[in-house]
């Protein structure tokens, strides 16, 4: 049986005594939410704290709150189940609730949160591997090696952003607010990830996110997140496709976001593709025109599963069908 | 013939020994709507009829595995237990220059560490190729072969102990392709001194007029298919407990589907007597061909069970099951066909090459199956088979569901196909048209006896309205059909011995309980449900009076094991065969009990009875007893060997089978023409299984099958980058989800087979082989365009379509507007 | 010995019962319930969250006891394929699955089981759809999901026509 390195086990009940304790453990210490992404990685000795602070007891971080003025706010601990079936996120964000639903299985979307998603260790299938198997090939530079396998000559390790959510928070113009022992920050989820497969995110050591806040729907917006993979369920994406477009009265698209995920380290926003479709509107040319530039932007490297040219192709048709996924969505009627 | 009625009215008399015993048992006839052809219910075997077989019942050891009580070998605790790990080679090939585990021996907590050097002993499943150590001494041959071992009181200990092992490797090139493999200038794995490239076996044969064949052709068609290796991925890991006594008896609990292997390995390898190891397989959690033949970590927890004296428990993780393999081989694939202008063949060359990774396993045998089925479906009168297995760095492969038939079936029916639409004749008109008959033997000398291979034919095109829909041209969507056959068991046994292939005892108690013992090893299949309904049947008992004793070496007779889906012809033969040593004895008591001759004595419904007069009866416990009284103890052996029609030819071993069971399907996919996603939309299998058992498993056998086959065709890859496995794991490594399977209409064909027990022939694998092919062959129909290699990816689809210049590369569609 | 932190002392509701039990903290609910409390009903196949053999029930949901760790399992209800037959009497789903041949190797099955008493207390009556989405997280090898499928489906009609 696989199992999992010793440490020591902080159970925290708020998030300043979750920060408190990352401070006083120092980067010895790594916070765990739901854990199906950690534990798994730990277990393959990709990480092996000494110590691991749980958050899964803070009753405040575990909210789903609309507020029309205000946006949603999801509290980190929300589980990926409660944000899919969410009444309010449904509604106003199916995006969102679209990709949650799809992430892993029941069992996992039961366990697993949306802190831990956004926080969801980048992936590559040199770096996902048991011990041994990372040794055999002398590891790669994301765990104890010196050089990118994927790409030999690349000065950075591109592992992929494999989150399902990410892309679509990313659409909808989310901001991620975190917790330290200094206080708190928030800022735009953009800049909460970073383009670099091993230090991925904007969170210090000792910061937790707290919650993610998502504007209220801007007239009539619509949304769409498309996923390939090989297989309907467990998989993660190996392209994310989300869409989100703001239509006015005379069905003109006013705002539009595409943004791209397990393509890079990081969620690849294709602002050409939003200039495609801003302006007029949604029509075969300009759709296809947004995929085209959708096509261009998403680069794959051969570190999931299926080909690159068979990724790269499909960048295009999955924009395209959230694209059209989004245009034929139901109009909020308030 | 037996009057039910009068049987079923009449009260069972409960006796004070067994005073709970009433019909309630028995379970009322199931309707089984997928049987669409029955065999005889009243055959000379069974005057009386049938009580049982026939019937849908719960299998017997469904109560344990639906409340997990069920044990498994890793669910075995021993007091004292010790828990064990390999260190497994990082390199893919090198030559180990030393072994240092002084380190991991000082780790507190390790109790024993173990190395190549401690057993120096070449074993192999074959005895023709016997090429693996228990651990490498000398050399290692694939990244994840086993070096060394550690037990510890605790397995994290046990992990820890083996980072702390030196090895140190002169690394050799690794040889990761057939291609590689058949140069000359790369290091051989094995020494052979008579191979100058990486040859592991060579195959050559050739029967009828292969010139005369080729000359009478009008058209000749030849193809090159690929198949891609792919694992079984049991859910349950590969685990062992083995104790030694103080008085030196080894007791070995293992998963595997063959216990009588491993105890005659383990016995060779220990250099101790076979007769004081014992082992027991207990329930085996899925097996598929890859727990046949003994492994590294079973042979280790025995020797350092006995070192310590202690019990030894390893279990190994997912990755090390995908190490340990012996999984469906890569074939690359000629086939070149001789046809009249009406399809008929006269000629049929076909060549394999198959990779077999770094060690032998069942790689002989499996490079003859890969030519010996082609003849059993379709009338070939001349064929000519040229095999060749290659060795290189990789996990061993071995057999898997279909062994070595399934990757040229895929071959052979895609190339059927082709041949149908260049003649312009219908894919299943055509194959009835060139389907073998029954009793006839092939060129090859195989002997076909019984044969519903037109009956599936038949069913199954209309059940699925093949015709219609093979005639509707929408492109992307597309409908195939693919035939197949396969083994009732092998002829010949894996090792030379004239002994039966399957032992069996059939023992009655005074209480009216029957215990049959059998050294089957059932890995979910049902062999003890059905060795249950053969003999509850025979002795016309309820099937839950019957209790199963399996697979254990020290209590049960020899069974060879399960695979090449002999068990139910073979086990269930020699369990009939005692079945009726016990009858006989019964019977004729019963006939001086009820003054009635001999012959028209029936069993049912714990009632012996006349056929003629069913009220003249005597209930099965009276009938036991007085038998006993009479005989002795009330018990009889049976045993089963299977006819020998072998041909006189190197080789001639592999191939031959008591019974072939035929399968046909018809797959219906949807493509995403943008995608090239595959989408199953139905399957239809009919299969000829002789005469069902018990339906509800042969259908569960059939679904699985399909299930399996959809995983190869679409999905599962061994795949490797490097000198590694790229997907040692279930989430990489792609099987179908619950979400990825379509509806399955399975049709059972009964042929009575006049050999089979009770007519039956096998289900457990046959009905994977033509899936593939269907699936292929609609995809090729739906994209008017052809993937030759397996898995059938999106990627490779969308490749076929741009080939044909059918992709699309873009679709402009006018969104709908809400 | 591997050099641990020391062990936790805990009890833990299962099936009903406390059980007294004393682990380290990087074990998971899958290893304390199959080596620390005897259930070795609930199977492991990677250990990893890949394939659903470990399912257990807390709190109402499906979650996999290989990715939990025992200690965060404290304060919560777990139910365990041990738990599911009530004083000798199968659920329905157990019984369904017993009778359509839904059980093949049986390694897969009280996973399924977990998951498909799970989704039926949370969705009485579900269409062929849900009950395949609700098993989505269990892979099985041997039956291609049809008579597990079914045999959940006929456990639900028999829940509802029993209510």
């Amino acid at each position: 049986m696989l199992r999992l390195p010793p440490f020591e086990y902080h159970a925290a009940t708020s998030a300043e005594e979750a920060v408190s304790l990352l401070a006083r453990f120092g980067p010895d210490a790594l916070p765990v939410s739901g854990g199906t992404d950690l534990y798994a990685n730990m277990k393959q000795r990709l990480f092996t704290p000494k110590v691991l602070v749980g958050l899964r007891p803070i009753a405040d971080l575990q909210f789903i709150a609309y507020n029309a003025v205000t946006g949603l706010a999801l509290g980190a601990l929300a589980t990926l189940t409660d944000i899919a079936d969410s009444p309010v996120v449904r509604k106003y964000y199916p995006a969102l609730a679209q990709a949650a639903a799809l992430i892993s299985t029941p069992q996992l979307r039961n366990t697993g949160t949306i802190g831990g998603n956004i926080c969801l260790d980048t992936r590559c299938n040199y770096y996902n591997q048991n011990l041994d198997w990372r040794k055999a090939l002398n590891y790669c530079m994301k765990k104890d090696g010196d050089i990118c396998r994927v790409a030999p000559g690349s000065p950075k390790c591109v592992a992929v952003n494999s989150s399902d959510t990410a892309p679509v928070l990313q659409a909808f113009g989310a901001r991620v607010h975190l917790t330290s022992p200094t206080g708190t920050r928030e800022l735009p989820i953009a800049e909460f990830f970073l383009d670099d497969g091993m230090f991925a995110w904007a969170r210090r050591h000792d910061e937790i996110v707290t919650k993610i806040v998502i504007p209220p729907p801007a007239g009539d917006t619509r949304s769409a997140y498309r996923k390939l993979r090989l297989r309907n369920s467990f998989d993660f994406p190996i392209l994310g496709v989300a869409a989100v477009v703001q239509l006015d009265g005379a069905g003109k698209c006013v705002a539009a976001k595409l943004v791209l995920n397990a393509v890079s380290s990081r969620p690849v926003e294709v602002s050409e593709a939003a200039r495609a479709l801003v302006g007029s509107a949604l029509s075969p040319e300009t759709i296809g025109d947004a995929a085209d530039a959708a096509f261009r932007a998403g680069r794959p490297l051969d570190n999931t599963s299926a080909t690159i040219p068979y990724r790269k192709r499909m960048v295009r048709v999955f924009a395209q069908r959230a694209l059209e996924d989004a245009a034929r969505a139901v109009p909020l009627a308030d | 013939m037996s009057d039910e009625r009068t049987v079923g009215d009449e009260r069972i008399v409960s006796t004070a020994t067994n005073p709970d015993i009433d019909a309630a048992g028995f379970t009322a006839d199931t309707k089984v709507d997928s049987i669409l052809i029955s065999a005889d219910p009243h055959p000379a075997t069974k005057p009386e009829g049938f009580s049982v077989v026939g019937k849908a019942l719960p299998k017997t050891d469904a109560w344990s595995k639906v409340t997990g009580a069920a044990l498994y070998a890793d669910d075995i605790v021993l007091p004292r237990m010790l828990h064990g790990k390999l260190l497994r080679s990082t390199q893919a090939h090198a030559r180990i220059k030393s072994v240092d585990a002084s380190r991991a021996f000082e780790l507190p907590g390790v109790v024993a560490v173990m190395t190549g050097a401690d057993l120096r002993v070449k074993y192999g499943i074959l005895p023709s190729s016997p090429d693996e150590e228990v651990l490498a001494c000398d050399k290692v041959r694939y990244v994840g072969d086993p070096v060394a071992a550690v037990v510890a009181d605790d397995e994290l200990t046990a992990e820890e102990a083996l980072e702390l092992i030196a090895v140190e490797y002169e690394p050799l090139p690794a040889v990761m392709s057939i291609d590689a493999a058949l140069r000359t200038d790369l290091p051989k794995l094995h020494d052979n001194p008579r191979r100058t490239n990486n040859v592991h076996k060579e195959v050559h044969l050739e029967f009828g007029d292969m010139d005369a064949g080729f000359a009478a052709a009008v058209k000749v068609f030849e193809d090159e298919f690929f198949f891609e290796g792919n694992t079984h991925a049991p859910m349950e890991q590969h685990s062992v407990v083995a104790s030694a006594g103080a008085d030196g008896k080894l007791t070995i609990w293992a998963s595997t589907q063959t216990p009588h292997y491993l105890h005659r390995i383990a016995a060779q390898v220990l250099q101790m007597p076979a007769s004081r190891i014992r082992v027991i397989a207990p329930p085996v959690g899925g097996g598929f061909g890859g727990k046949t033949e003994p492994f590294a970590h079973e042979l280790v927890a025995a020797f350092l069970a006995r070192k310590t004296g202690r019990p030894v428990k390893i279990t190994l993780t997912r990755e090390e099951v995908f190490f340990a393999h012996r999984g469906r081989h890569p074939v690359k694939m000629k086939i070149r066909t001789g046809v009249k202008s009406d399809g008929t063949i006269t000629a049929c060359h076909l060549q394999t090459w198959l990779d077999g990774g770094a060690y032998g396993s069942y790689g002989v045998a499996t490079t003859y199956y890969t030519g010996a089925l082609a003849t059993v479906t379709y009338k070939i009168p001349a064929y000519k088979f040229d095999g060749c297995r290659v060795f290189t760095n990789k996990p061993p492969c071995g057999p898997k569901r279909g062994h070595g038939t399934t990757q040229p079936r895929f071959a052979f029916e895609c190339h059927i196909d082709k041949i149908a639409d260049a003649l312009g004749l219908d894919a299943a008109e055509y194959r009835k048209r060139i389907s073998v008959d029954a009793n006839t033997t092939t060129v090859n000398g195989l002997r076909v006896t019984s044969c519903g291979l037109r009956e599936c034919l038949d069913a199954a095109e209309k059940r699925s309205r093949y015709a219609e829909k093979r005639k509707m041209l929408t492109k992307g969507k597309g409908i195939g059909i693919a035939a197949s056959a396969y083994l009732c068991g092998a002829g010949l046994a894996i090792y030379w011995n004239e002994m039966p292939h399957s032992g069996a005892i059939v023992k009655v108690d005074r209480g009216g309980g029957v215990t049959i013992y059998c050294g089957t090893s059932d890995c979910g299949q049902g062999s003890e449900s059905m060795l249950a309904a053969i003999v509850a049947e025979t002795l016309g008992v309820d099937v839950m009076d019957v209790s199963v004793c399996a697979s254990d070496t020290d209590l049960t007779p020899v069974d060879l094991g399960s695979y090449s889906s002999r068990v139910t012809f073979m086990a269930g033969n020699a369990a009939r065969q005692a079945a009726d040593g016990v009858r006989e004895k019964i019977a004729q008591v019963a006939s001086e009990k009820l003054d009635v001759p001999i012959a028209r004595i029936g069993f049912a419904r714990r009632r012996v009875f006349d056929v003629a007069d069913p009220a003249k009866s005597l209930s099965f416990l009276e009938a036991a007893q007085a038998a006993e009284a009479r005989f002795g103890t009330l018990a009889a052996p049976g045993s089963y060997a299977p006819p020998r029609h072998n041909p006189d030819f190197k080789g001639s071993g592999v191939g031959p089978s008591p019974a072939y069971s035929y399968s046909v399907c018809v797959a219906e996919v949807d493509v995403d023409l943008e995608t090239g996603e595959v989408l199953v939309e139905r399957i239809t299998l009919a299969h000829d299984v002789g005469r069902a058992i018990n339906p509800d498993s042969v259908e569960g056998q059939i679904e699985g099958g399909v299930y399996m086959g959809i995983g190869e065709a679409l999905m599962e890859e061994s795949a490797f980058r490097g000198i590694e496995h790229k997907i040692p794991n279930l989430l990489d490594y792609k099987t179908p989800t619950s979400l990825d399977m379509p509806p399955i209409e399975t049709i059972i064909i009964e042929t009575n087979d006049s050999e089979g027990p009770y007519g039956a022939k096998e289900a457990g694998q046959g009905p994977l082989n033509p899936v593939i092919p269907a699936i292929a062959n609609a995809v090729a129909h739906a994209i008017k365009g052809r993937v030759y290699a397996t898995p059938i990816t999106s990627d490779k689809v969308l490749r076929a379509l741009d080939a044909d210049g059918g992709a699309v590369l873009r679709v402009r569609r006018a969104p709908a507007h809400a | 010995m591997s050099i641990a932190p020391a062990k936790i002392l805990a009890s833990l509701s299962i099936n009903g019962s406390v059980v007294e039990c004393a682990f380290n903290p990087n074990k998971t609910l899958l290893e304390v319930l199959r080596e620390d409390v005897g259930l070795t009903g609930t199977k492991h196949g990677c250990e990893m969250g890949h394939c659903g053999a470990c399912t257990v029930i807390v709190d109402d949901l499906p979650v996999l006891s290989c990715l939990t760790l025992a200690v965060e399992s404290i304060g919560h209800e777990i139910r365990t394929i041990e738990g599911v037959a009530r004083d000798g009497v199968l659920h329905p789903v157990q019984r369904a699955l017993a009778e359509s041949g839904g059980a093949q190797c049986g390694y897969c099955t009280p996973g399924i089981i977990m998951s498909a008493v799970a989704l039926l207390e949370q969705n009485p009556a579900p269409t062929r759809e849900d009950v395949a989405q609700g098993l989505s997280g269990n892979l099985c090898r041997c039956t291609g999901y049809t008579k597990i499928i079914e045999a959940v489906e006929n456990a639900s009609a028999e829940l509802r026509s029993a209510r």
